[in-house]
């Protein structure tokens, strides 16, 4: 696709949750938990509150369609202000320092003095009904010449469990939200200014690490599109690919516009009811169903079913509304028969609804209220159509799908979190935050000073081990070591399972030590941060992977080895000595370093012939 | 400049348009477009162009004149509230229509009249609004509603309760409600207590009463008799707890269904009577190891003083001349306890023997706050010595109960 000729404008917003001590507006730790270790579990519900105009947000009178009881799960790490029973405390200090920190590394303005907000959120990921937000800064740069117009710091909303439970562990964890100007023209630009924003998080050292913790939304749009917000999207290397269906999206609802333009097609105010119809039907959704609604689409007949993504179609689009409803979607006959309902039934519908051969019947089932909810939300999508492409905030779906999750939310979300109170910034706050090293210039930095692979130097420096790296370094172990170790070693062992996170820097660290210093062989490495990893004590791991040889203790071995089998290496002569080092290492394995075993052997065969 | 004009900024070298809200302690607040509200010296600020005057859509609301009527009488607590995002501002809501536009559930429980003596925050409630409190409950039930609602702000509200029970002999229910949550929030408990309160007022029941969550979820509210509630927490929903006795009834959410309690009053069970003669000159102090005895001495004009006393009613032996003395001059003492959870007893050591002796009425198991509410309507009542230790030593509306009943 030529983006360009598209008009492509792409932007993005990237969510990340920042590693402070304690939460953004209460004094509980900032740490994630099983649900299983919950104790308690709280009912409420959420109203939308009647604003200024006389009408509720229509975000969040969309939410408002089902009335919800919500359950909270509580642990012994969470408070009566994540609860909601009680004021929040002051906006965390440490918190608001990481973000002027990253405001400073991306060049932004700093606002004079920061408000907390109330960002209303009725889908019960909070237990108050708004997010607290504060803006902090504007007017930055990423990287090349995108432009970030803010950074925002907020609270993070409560993890769902299921349905409609939350787990309150993650509540309040503070969290940065920095929104780019829509600057980006291609999928691949998308990637790299997420990417370098990323890199810029991560050099601060005190962020979030881990599924989860970084979160990246779309905003996309197309000359005569619409612009879409994309949420959700975890993994970088999808951006790409999110971003280019969307475009795709967008390029068949335009042209399925033109098409119904030229049409004439008609949407009709109100669907009816067609429950007898299928009085004796075999379709399993239907049969159960106590009222099934229908209307005609004029015009509309092959545009239903016509693909806008790859497996999804406008049907799909329709079927998203209506499940706003409670309903599992929609039937229309572009696709119909199938599903159990037979032809008859179908030309019956076609009959009753007074539909032609280029119009489409659209059909949905649940209660009473849920199917005339639902039909006029699925005709109110239709309509959407002569428009092209709706103003949308949409959830990313796998393999870069997405589908309708709720409209855009207006500006008008927000009121003045009066509960905290406002904080000035001043310039002497801004000249003294010392600007971390980029991780980018580190792994520049390590290449050239200690020689290292700048692939692996770079693996390092993006690594949750850096500082225990760096802790290496400064103890005065090799380099090549180190980063061997933290990297692949540690790589490893995960693959088989091994979690080697809770494994202390110290004891890595005094292990490499004694490494260098021959008291245990390199290759027993992987064997003793397994065991350390199991929760034993450093030496109590060293002693349990076998006491370590010495040079003078191997020496002897090898002599007595050598002379067992001096027939065979007199026969065989330097050709004998990878057989015999099989045999050697059979005994010290993982207690000296291979490397000397070889050396001293191939001396003593040496000396044998 | 005016909340809502027009008006430029500069921000990181880029002229920004914002909408005004106003000056606090030497910042210009301005509320963006993107929402967001920031702070910023007023000289930064330019003015380019007046408010613009939007007026309300508010969709009119019809009663349903076959529900009962109910009477809501706001007082400046907030049970319902609007928020204007443009300008950020909250506020609060008391008509009938304006209610019924925040909480519409309201219209299908019964149909409203509203009056408002007046709007305070609930701290600066005082004995004399207590009256006017009463007097307009009153003239409501003689006009005939089938219950009367009282909105109130939650930190005095057990006491407002209290003073209106002393005053008033209702034969309708007579409910108080509040939020502990700000009624702008989503997740308040404002339209639950609101509508629980609604469906109470029109239950068979014939007493004055607080009503509010019974627990930290939206499943049901409790009805607490207005002279044996306390606010035991500053902040949590479930604040509101009924000492020593059961709550009177509860209400189901969403269900609104009224379980009365066997020792609640039943609804037409007393004839209205008004007695709303208040002695203001009266005081409530806790007793602590050390206390200044010369502090007694500025009650000495006073006609009572409530004293919650340690354990079982015991002030230190260095207070007991004091004590004495404002006997001596015609003041009532009465004790009570700090434990605010069981009975006053003063004939079990010798201090409280001294006590009893020197004069001290018993204020059995009396809360403080209700004994002090008391004891200025029992002195409105009468001057006679006799007359004003019987009426505070018997339950005039619940407020003491004769056994200390295990489980509670
Ligand atoms: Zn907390």
């Amino acid at each position: 696709m030529d983006y360009e000729a598209l008009g492509l404008m792409a932007g993005i917003e990237i969510h990340q949750q920042l590693d402070t001590i304690e939460k953004l507006f209460c004094r509980c730790p900032t740490s994630l938990r099983n649900i299983e270790e919950r104790n308690g579990e709280i009912r409420r519900y959420l109203r939308a509150t009647v604003s200024e105009m006389g009408i509720i947000d229509r975000a969040a009178e969309e939410e408002m369609k089902q009335m919800r009881l919500f359950s909270y799960y509580t642990y012994d790490t969470t408070c009566l202000v994540e609860n909601d029973d009680e004021p929040p405390t002051p906006l965390n200090p440490e918190a608001l320092l990481i973000t002027l920190t990253i405001a400073k590394l991306l060049s932004m303005k700093p606002i004079p003095q920061v408000h907390v907000m109330r960002k209303m959120v009725i889908d019960g990921s909070n237990t108050t009904g708004f997010q607290r937000t504060a803006l902090v800064a504007m007017n930055g740069v990423a990287g090349g010449d995108c432009r970030i117009e803010s950074i925002c710091l907020e609270e993070e909303a409560a993890q769902r469990v299921t349905g409609n439970t939350f787990s309150l562990d993650r509540l309040g964890i503070p969290l940065v939200e920095i929104t780019t100007a829509p600057c980006m023209h291609t999928p691949e630009e998308v990637k790299k200014t997420a990417e370098y924003i990323g890199m810029i998080l991560r050099s601060t050292r005190r962020v979030k690490r881990g599924i989860g913790t970084i979160r990246q939304d779309v905003n996309i749009s197309i000359r005569d599109g619409a612009r879409v917000e994309i949420k959700g999207v975890q993994e970088l290397d999808l951006i790409p690919e999110v971003v280019s269906r969307e475009v795709l999206r967008q390029v068949n609802l335009l042209a399925i516009r033109e098409e119904l333009l030229s049409r004439g097609a008609e949407v009709p105010d109100d669907g009816i009811n067609v429950s007898d119809l299928f009085a004796s039907t075999q379709s399993k959704v239907l049969k159960k169903a106590p009222c099934i609604m229908a209307c005609v689409l004029k015009g509309f007949a092959g545009i239903v079913g016509r693909e806008i993504q790859p497996g999804r179609r406008l049907g799909s689009e329709m079927s998203d509304y209506a499940k706003k409803c409670g309903v599992g979607g929609i039937f229309h006959t572009d696709e119909l028969p199938a599903y159990g309902v037979t032809e008859e039934e179908v030309a019956g519908l076609r009959k009753r609804t007074g539909a032609n051969e280029g119009d489409c019947v659209i059909l949905v089932s649940g209660t009473e209220e849920q199917a005339s909810c639902a039909i006029r939300l699925a005709l109110r999508r239709a309509g959407m159509a002569f428009v092209g492409v709706p103003e949308e905030t949409r959830k990313m779906l796998p393999e870069g799908n997405s589908a309708y999750m709720r409209p855009l939310p207006g500006a008008a979300r927000m009121y003045p979190e009066t509960d905290v109170l406002p904080v000035e910034i001043s310039r002497e706050m801004m000249d003294a935050i010392e600007l971390p090293e980029l991780l980018t210039d580190i792994a520049a930095r390590f290449s050239s000073e200690l020689g290292i692979d700048s692939a692996l130097a770079r693996h390092i420096a993006y690594s949750d081990r850096l500082l225990t790296f760096e802790k290496a370094i400064t103890a005065g172990i090799k380099p090549s070591l180190a980063a061997r170790t933290l990297i692949s070693t540690i790589r490893e062992l995960s693959r088989d399972g091994v979690d080697c996170g809770e494994v202390p820097d110290e004891s890595i660290i005094e292990l490499l030590t004694r490494v260098g210093h021959g008291e245990v062989a390199k290759e027993a490495v992987p064997e003793i941060l397994r065991t350390l990893a199991g929760g034993a004590p450093l030496e109590e791991a060293i002693q349990s992977v076998g006491p370590t040889f010495s040079v003078d203790d191997l020496e002897s071995l090898i002599d007595g080895i050598v002379a067992e089998r001096k027939d065979f290496i007199s026969e065989r002569g330097m050709a004998a000595l990878g057989p015999v080092m099989g045999i050697v290492m059979k005994e010290v394995r993982g207690r000296i370093d291979g490397q000397i075993v070889a050396d001293v052997l191939k001396q003593s065969i040496k000396k044998m012939i | 400049m005016k909340t809502g004009d027009l008006v430029s900024c500069t921000l990181g070298g880029e002229t920004v348009e914002a909408i005004y809200i106003t000056e606090r302690d030497g910042m210009a607040v301005l509320k963006l477009s993107s929402g967001y509200n920031i702070g910023l010296p007023p000289t930064d600020v330019r003015f380019i162009g007046d408010a613009q005057e939007r007026k309300a859509e508010e969709p009119l609301i019809i009663q349903d004149s076959t529900l009962p009527e109910l009477s809501i009488i706001s007082t400046g607590g907030t049970i319902a509230s609007r928020v204007d995002y443009r300008t950020g501002a909250v506020t609060s809501r008391s008509t009938a229509e304006e209610i019924i536009r925040a909480i519409p559930r309201m219209a299908s429980v019964g149909q409203y009249r509203t009056r408002q003596p007046f709007s305070i925050l609930s701290e600066n409630m005082k004995p004399s609004m207590w009256i006017e409190l009463a007097r307009t409950i009153y003239a409501e039930i003689e006009a005939g509603v089938r219950g009367v609602i009282i909105t109130h702000g939650t930190d005095t509200m057990a006491y407002s309760a209290s003073a209106v029970s002393f005053m008033l002999d209702t034969p309708v229910p007579v409910i108080f409600v509040g939020s502990q949550r700000s009624a702008d929030r989503p997740s308040s408990d404002n339209a639950m207590n609101a509508l629980c309160s609604a469906a109470a007022a029109s239950a068979d029941l014939g007493e004055v009463a607080i009503c509010m969550h019974g627990t930290e979820h939206d499943d049901f509210c409790a009805l607490h008799r207005a002279t044996r509630v306390r606010k035991m927490h500053t902040s949590r929903r479930d604040a509101f707890q009924s000492i020593g006795t059961e709550p009177i009834a509860t209400i189901t959410y969403p269900e609104l269904a009224v379980s009365p309690a066997p020792h609640a009053i039943q609804r037409g069970a007393q004839e209205p009577v008004l007695n709303d003669t208040m002695e203001e000159r009266c005081a409530l102090f806790s007793y602590y190891p050390g206390m200044d005895p010369a502090i007694l001495d500025s009650y000495a004009s006073y006609r009572g003083v409530v004293i919650a006393g340690t354990g079982l009613g015991h002030v230190g032996t260095t207070l007991m001349d004091g004590i004495r003395q404002l006997v001596r001059n015609q003041t009532t003492v009465v004790m009570t306890t700090q434990c605010l959870s069981g009975r006053v007893c003063d004939r079990v050591y010798d201090t409280g023997r001294d006590l009893l002796r020197a004069g001290v009425i018993e204020g059995e198991d009396m809360l403080p706050e209700t004994a002090l509410v008391k004891l200025m309507w029992v002195l409105g009542q009468t001057d006679e010595p006799g007359e004003i230790r019987k009426l505070m030593q018997e339950s005039q509306k619940g407020e003491i109960v004769r056994r200390s009943a295990y489980g509670l």
